[in-house]
């Protein structure tokens, strides 16, 4: 028995497996990405009322592809007047492509695989990622634009009214249309430049599904699924860049762990804590394959790549008891140098603590105790609190874990350090 | 709520030779999905050897196979977010291959 496929779930699919090429395709015609989005949202309409109908197309990419071409020519033609010569060669081929998507060719290949397309979905990254946008913009053009994701889909992710998200997407597209698009190939700085912006754009959508800051929930594993598609992607444009790979391994490698960072009703479980039978080999396995891509293409691991080594000397271990802490200190030394922050230090704290003693750890978390960054930090005191315990200080410990209770952004992590901070005793609440 | 969702794509044996036009056209699909940032893994799978466990005794022997085409020879883990979303990436896939036939069905994690 066959079963004619589902017209609204199909061209969702295509949508998200196409969309980015479709987009950036027509961007490189018609230099401007938001007559490109435009045209394949009408050709999205036009599929919807005819699909149902008539049947979903043979090549249902082909069909769309060929359609968002002909809404982009439908479009330049309304809004500026073209001359009769150009108009007959628009209907021309028209009329030429309409025979090739009703007789259901497969020319697929020849539409959107045209020689430079993923050229044109990495310049179509630097545009969405272009530092001018602003964080919230580049990361809500990012997902719409290369993710396939729609408008309500963002806004249910970061837990924001849908209307939040369209007004962010409008005034970076306007931006991005101030800017027009760029099809020259960049200087290697400038490209190198672009480059570490995109990556900076993926892991700030993983680090928020990672540990959310906002809502109830702890982890949002749509959007580290998401960061990592994008960064699996970036691999294959990208595929002579270090980083590119480091921030894929350091991706696969925390994403292996999704499954045991959280308890049955939703709480955060601490690596230490976590069932390791949970972790996903194979995300294991493409990690360390990505980390050894990274390591044989530059001689100075970059920042992703040192996290990524970090996350494998988790991974390699098979209970909390076998890490090796001291190689682990090692690597956030390395990283202290090529990108401090007092973040960085307090993690070497914790495995300067694992692999010294609580005496040691201490004295890091010293240079950093008057950090702005990390006054209001739930970590600092949680980590504190922690040494403190380990130290034999139970009070000091207890005051230091309630502190990051109050601090801890989300409802889950509050009660994890409220329950530790009973464990350890010391003075009740109020 | 977009959850990530894998899917095993399996070709059955039997089919019409691959030429080397073929693997070029598959090498291509290949990369394809792997710029999409959905393939996982993918391989080929060799004749190897038929278990039989029954009453507790468990016999190895070389065959007897089914036939040819009720055998898998090849396979492509993907991770998409919607059965459509595999559905769609398999008829590709099959639209490249050509004469043949196989399945694509859900993978379920160790949570189950």
């Amino acid at each position: 028995m066959t079963s004619g496929p589902d017209p609204r779930g199909t061209l969702d699919a295509v949508y998200r497996l196409e969309g980015a090429r479709i987009i950036a395709g027509l961007a490189r015609t018609t230099r401007d990405i938001g007559l490109a989005e435009d045209s394949l949202q009408d050709a999205m309409v036009a599929a919807m009322q005819r699909w149902p109908s008539a049947g979903v197309p043979a090549n249902p990419a082909a069909w769309l592809t060929l359609e968002a071409k002909h809404r982009a020519i439908d479009r330049i033609r309304r809004s500026v007047s073209l001359d009769e010569k150009l108009g007959a060669v628009a209907d021309d081929e028209r009329q030429r492509t309409r025979v090739e998507i009703d007789s259901g060719g497969h020319d697929f290949d020849l539409i959107v695989q045209h020689e430079g397309i993923e050229d044109d979905v990495l310049r179509l990254l630097f545009a969405t990622c272009d530092p001018q946008l602003g964080r919230e913009a580049q990361v809500a053009l990012t997902l719409r634009l290369l993710g396939g994701l729609s408008t309500r889909e963002i806004a249910r992710a970061y837990l924001v009214p849908e209307q939040t998200i369209a007004q962010r997407i409008v005034r970076g597209r306007r931006r991005l249309a101030d800017a027009g698009f760029d099809a020259t190939t960049p200087s290697e700085s400038e490209r190198l430049a672009r480059l570490a912006s995109v990556l900076e754009v993926v892991y700030l959508i993983f680090t928020e599904g990672h540990a959310a800051t906002t809502g109830d929930e702890w982890v949002r594993p749509d959007l580290c699924v998401e960061a990592l598609r994008l960064a699996r992607m970036l691999t294959t444009l990208a595929p002579d860049d270090a980083e590119v790979h480091g921030l894929a391994a350091l991706l696969e490698l925390q994403a292996s762990r999704l499954r045991a960072r959280t308890d049955a009703s939703g709480g955060p479980v601490r690596l230490a804590d976590q069932d390791r039978g949970l972790w996903d080999r194979l995300l294991i396995q493409r990690g360390f394959r990505s980390l050894a891509r990274a390591r044989s293409l530059a001689d100075a691991p970059g920042p992703y790549a040192i996290q990524a080594a970090i996350a494998a000397s988790h991974a390699r271990a098979a209970s909390d008891a076998d890490t090796d802490w001291a190689t682990i200190a090692e690597l956030y030394r390395m990283l202290s140098t090529v990108a401090p922050s007092p973040i960085v230090t307090l993690n070497r704290a914790v495995a300067v603590f694992r692999a010294e003693g609580p005496a040691e750890g201490l004295r890091l978390l010293d240079t950093i105790a008057d950090s702005p960054e990390l006054a209001d930090h739930h970590l600092l005191a949680a980590v504190r609190g922690e040494m403190l315990l380990d130290l034999g200080d139970t009070w000091a410990a207890a005051v230091e874990l309630r502190r990051a209770a109050e601090l801890a952004p989300s409802e889950r992590e509050r009660e994890l350090f409220e329950g530790r901070a009973q464990e350890a005793g010391g003075p009740r609440e109020g | 709520m977009l959850i990530a969702m894998r899917f095993l794509m399996t070709t059955n044996g039997g089919g019409p030779a691959p030429d080397e036009a073929l693997f070029a056209e598959m090498g291509e699909l290949i990369t394809e999905m792997a710029r999409s940032g959905i393939l996982l893994a993918t391989g080929g799978l060799g004749q190897g050897q038929h278990l039989t466990a029954q009453g507790g005794s468990v016999s190895i022997t070389d065959g007897p196979y089914a036939e040819a085409k009720e055998t898998i020879v090849s396979f492509a883990l993907i991770e998409v977010r919607s059965p459509e979303e595999a559905l769609e990436v398999a008829r590709r896939f099959w639209s490249v291959v050509g004469d043949g036939e196989g399945d694509v069905r859900p993978v379920f994690g160790p949570e189950g």
